[in-house]
């Protein structure tokens, strides 16, 4: 593509509107300049949950510190059962993303590359699926969980499996359709090949599909962990009586109070709340711009 | 789930008797063997789904048709059908027309918010050098991975009528009127507020989609286009957006069913949707009505009419898309 020639390399926008180097001087201080914005609401959250109780209700806010303090850590971890509802919420989150890797992978692939009746119909199925205004099943969901949970209480209310079943279930037609483009990207020769060299149905999956299409696996783990890591309606539904199982979500909402809501408890447990999120992103960044872009060549 | 069983005509025939006979063709024009794989490897999703997505729809649809209230639930009292009773205790309460209009009104601003500023930052982003775009990524990754609960508290803290920087800020260039002022009192400031939110959070979602997509189009259609002479205005609007159609048809669904459909941020953000209510859109009305009401027949009617706008809002905008996209 970048041939010497066209040296420096300019994005297709600087190709295609080709400002001149003042202009792009100014777009590129406007960009630092909407960065910083968009990135502040998250260093008010980490810089208040470091503040004194004195310096967070004052009515004169600096935005730095010169008394950083981890007390407000410290209070959403003895006032509030913080880790207990940390490791639930990894819990929830940890087993949806890997239960519905599997499923996702294994529906993309028979959608995607088996040929047999009704395929489109259950295309089609898919894509209403995602329409589906998940939160309006909430009142059916309720009382499904509680049949549910006189059989298996692990899977009835009050349990994560409750949760874990729901967000299961939720992502899935997302994750299916997002990696429905990766797996038909794969060529059909390479199955060819595969097959000539005496591998079967299972293996090519496994063994040749499985790692051509991590870009789009990762991509969709972060979607469906962000989904259930943020949850606060099911968790607020199904969790009724039993606290030692809520998650984070809930957590937080301790320190509202009518009396004056305790700002440094309710930051620093955003913050913990944020920070897993915020590394796995970082980590996944790459993986993630282009996962969702070959989802949606696709 | 059944469609494909029915390929199953003859599950007797061994796949390798097939494949002497028959060579390769046989098997890749969908033999016995890939219906079988194909039912293998849908069960454990068409199953999850089935049982937690598609029967609890059956079963809204239903509860919507009956009185169910605290004694239905606990078992104390007899179903009672209603059939459109619900329905129609809906349509004839003005509570309900303010929460639909609300809803409407309130995603049509985050929709809107959070396309034009994710495609104008996508296009921003396309046009400076490899440090600031980083930076606009990551401080866009962030807020995108920003939990939803902390993201409506830093909001309400940021904006808080007394310890809040916003006021602070705004009175402190000269606007008096802003000392003490109380942005979730107010009906549209506080809807205003969460819509904030909100677009704060998903317009990178819009962002990173129109990137990879104008980073997709090849330099060479854009080359072409402007040595025939066109514009740039031209050349952006009958060659770039035609190009860009599909994935602007996915931000903008993405973006309806997300923001048609938000329960947290207008939960925590208006303490549970606003003072007298007037903050409720139509998901956390239905949520109120059903778990604090414990009226589970009228908030399955909510849930019900709820999913049926939806659906049609999205139909509309898919057909509207293919129409215009015949005529150019």
């Amino acid at each position: 593509m970048t041939t010497a020639a066209r040296a420096p390399k300019r994005g297709l926008i600087g190709r295609v509107l080709p400002g001149k180097r003042p202009g792009r001087t100014l777009a590129e201080i406007a960009t630092v300049l909407v960065a910083a914005t968009i990135a502040f609401p998250l260093y008010w959250m980490v810089l208040t949950a470091f503040k004194p109780d004195g310096q967070i209700q004052s009515t004169d806010p600096r935005p730095w510190t010169l008394s950083p303090t981890l007390e407000n850590f410290r209070q959403v971890f003895t006032v509030d059962d913080f880790g207990r509802y940390f490791l639930n919420s990894v819990i929830v989150a940890g087993v949806v993303v890997l239960i519905s890797l599997v499923m996702s992978f294994l529906a993309a692939v028979a959608l995607t590359r088996f040929r047999f009746r009704g395929r489109t119909v259950l295309l089609i199925m898919i894509l209403v699926a995602q329409m589906v205004p998940v939160e309006a099943l909430t009142i059916p969901l309720f009382f499904l969980m509680r049949s549910v949970g006189s059989v298996a209480p692990w899977f009835g209310l009050n349990h994560l499996g409750s949760l874990i079943l729901v967000h299961l279930a939720f992502s899935l037609p997302f994750a299916i359709w997002m990696l429905r483009g990766f797996v038909a990207a794969v060529p059909a020769e390479l199955e060819e090949a595969a097959t000539l060299d005496g591998a079967g149905r299972f293996r090519f999956t496994w063994q040749v599909l499985f790692p051509l299409v991590a870009p789009g696996l990762v991509a969709m783990s972060v979607l469906s962990f962000i989904h259930a890591w943020n949850d606060f309606l099911f968790a607020k539904t199904f969790i009724i009586s039993a606290t030692e199982n809520q998650t984070l979500p809930l957590a937080i909402l301790v320190f509202f109070k009518p009396t004056g809501n305790d700002w440094g408890a309710i930051m620093a447990g955003s913050t913990l709340m944020t920070i897993p999120v915020l590394v796995f992103f970082v980590f996944v960044q790459r993986h993630l711009v282009s996962g969702i872009a070959g989802a949606v060549k696709a | 789930m059944t469609a494909e069983l029915t390929t199953e005509s003859d599950p007797r025939t061994p796949p390798g008797d097939t494949e002497t006979r028959h060579g390769h063709r046989r098997r890749r024009s969908g033999g016995n063997g890939q219906a079988r794989a194909a039912v293998l490897y849908l069960a454990p999703a068409g199953v999850l789904l089935i049982a937690v997505m598609a029967y609890p729809l059956y079963q809204l649809v239903q509860l919507s048709l009956y009185e169910y209230g605290q004694a239905q639930a606990s078992g104390g009292a007899p179903l009672e059908f209603l059939g459109l009773g619900n329905y129609a205790t809906l349509l004839s309460d003005s509570r309900f027309w303010m929460v639909l209009v609300n809803t409407c009104g309130f995603a049509a601003v985050c929709v809107l918010g959070s396309l034009s500023v994710g495609i104008a930052l996508a296009v921003l982003a396309g046009r400076v050098r490899w440090l600031p775009r980083t930076l606009l990524f990551l401080a866009a990754l962030g807020a995108w991975a920003t939990p939803a609960v902390a993201g409506s508290t830093v909001w309400l803290f940021l904006f808080d009528q007394n310890f809040g920087l916003v006021n602070e800020v705004l009175s402190g260039l000269g606007w008096q009127g802003m000392e003490g002022f109380s942005w979730t009192y107010d009906r549209f400031t506080a809807f205003g507020l969460v819509a904030g939110e909100v677009i704060w959070c998903s317009f990178p979602f819009v962002m990173v989609t129109m990137y990879a997509g104008i980073k997709a189009i090849p330099g060479e259609i854009v080359e072409a286009a402007s040595l025939d002479g066109a514009s740039t205005w031209r050349t952006a609007r009958s060659v770039l957006l035609p190009m860009l159609r599909p994935l602007l048809i996915i931000a903008t669904i993405q973006s309806i069913i997300w923001d048609f459909k938000i329960f947290t941020q207008i939960y925590v953000m208006t303490d549970g949707g606003g003072i007298a209510g007037q903050n409720l859109v139509l998901n956390v009305y239905a949520y109120q009505e059903a778990f604090a009401g414990s009226n589970y027949g009228l908030g399955s009617a909510i849930g019900v009419v709820m999913t049926g706008l939806l659906l049609l809002i999205t139909v509309i905008y898919l057909w509207a898309q293919r129409t215009t996209g015949e005529n150019t």
